[in-house]
């Protein structure tokens, strides 16, 4: 597999959200609006990239019995190392995500791309696998926080472009599983075509 | 090279590394971190008594003393605001539990004579675009000169003066609610 490839695997082919359905629980929950969904994106982003990284690196120090717990203390490190950035520096977006940011921990995508793929191959790979699979999730968090932004509060990235309410269930959880369900249908239809 | 076998000692020296070296890496960002963190909720805490009292030249944060709520099982933060040694309001720091998600925390700013002078929100987790529409000026400004005295502050359903937001009735009413509690509990035992 060449590396292009195996970068550009995370936006279609094996799309996080829309193709593997993994990481549902932040996909869900902080997409409300498109600037949530970038910055939950970017987050997860930084985590998946320096796991994979540290992942493929000490990949065979690590005894096979205890590479999962290995491999979540490392993932946990990562995620607390955001989470304590983010308040320090951004405080306003860590308002909006802090509840969801020490979620990244359990997050399937991360222990998943570090179990599957970083504890099987090269440095080189892991660090592409990471940046690829982390963009494509950014990607389609912040589309799925568009669209719901869009329709629920008549609003992208927090500028309004038509006064007044929007379709008040798409900003409410319900919302986040119809507007998924739909941008699926369409990935579905667009990767066929 | 061949990967290490899981014999015992090799995962108990394994695991040790590993939590060791991310121990280290944490409590050393924590270091880094720790004073932009606390300057970060100091600005807000300093920004939300901007906005609720009028002009003083003290420093409320070092002035702040604590009241107790009227059932006594809280208490509440009282930042005074002086000019020239007089005071010229109170910045209360109140919450409230009634919220769609958790608490609603919002600061009250009254004037001398008991009126309120404006409210500012603090921290909440309320629905985005809904509950969290609470920190629009639309809403919170009809807080603005109101005496508590004589007006009912609850929302319009529940027989007050205050427009609830659209749909977020239970958000309203939190805040309504805490900004009673404000009041009640200063006029209990707050001025000094």
């Amino acid at each position: 597999m060449s590396q292009w490839k195996n970068f550009n695997k995370g936006f279609i082919r094996e799309n996080p959200v829309f193709v593997l359905l993994l990481g549902m629980c932040p996909t869900l929950g902080v997409t409300s609006t498109a600037l949530n969904g970038l910055g939950m994106g970017l987050a997860t982003l930084f985590v998946l990239l320096m796991s994979n990284i540290v992942v493929s690196l000490v990949k065979d120090f690590i005894p096979d019995k205890v590479r999962i717990p290995s491999f979540i203390v490392i993932i946990a490190t990562f995620v607390t190392i955001v989470d304590l950035v983010m308040a320090g520096y951004v405080p306003v977006l860590h308002e909006q995500l802090g509840l969801f940011i020490p979620l990244i921990v359990v997050n399937c995508i991360v222990l998943g791309r570090a179990e599957a793929f970083a504890s099987k191959h090269s440095f080189t790979s892991s660090l592409i696998d990471g940046l690829g699979m982390g963009l494509g999730f950014t990607f389609a968090l912040t589309l799925l926080g568009s669209v719901r932004e869009v329709i629920g509060s008549l609003s992208l990235f927090g500028y309004k472009f038509i006064e007044g309410d929007g379709v008040l269930v798409f900003i409410l959880p319900p919302g986040a599983f119809l507007a998924l369900g739909y941008l699926i249908a369409v990935m579905n239809k667009l990767k066929k075509a | 090279m061949a990967k290490r076998e899981s014999t015992f000692t090799n995962m108990l020296v394994t695991l040790f590394v590993v939590t060791l070296v991310a121990s280290t890496a944490l409590a050393y960002v924590y270091e880094i971190t720790k004073e932009p963190i606390e300057a970060a909720k100091l600005a807000k805490k300093l920004a939300a008594i901007d906005q609720v009292v009028s002009e003083y030249d003290n420093n409320p944060v070092e002035d702040m003393y604590s009241i107790s709520t009227l059932t006594g099982s809280d208490s509440l933060e009282v930042y005074p605001a002086r000019k020239n040694g007089e005071l010229t309001g109170v910045a209360i720091r109140s919450f409230s539990k009634n919220g769609y998600n958790g608490l609603v925390w919002i600061m009250v700013g009254l004037k001398p004579d008991g009126e309120i002078n404006d409210v500012a929100v603090i921290e909440h987790k309320e629905t985005p675009g809904l509950g969290n529409k609470m920190s629009d000026p639309k809403f919170k400004n009809q807080f603005r000169n109101l005496d508590p005295k004589k007006e009912n502050l609850t929302v319009k359903k529940d027989g007050g003066n205050i427009d609830a937001i659209t749909a977020a009735t239970i958000s309203s009413r939190a805040f309504c609610d805490a900004v009673q509690l404000a009041v009640a509990s200063y006029e209990k035992g707050g001025l000094r």
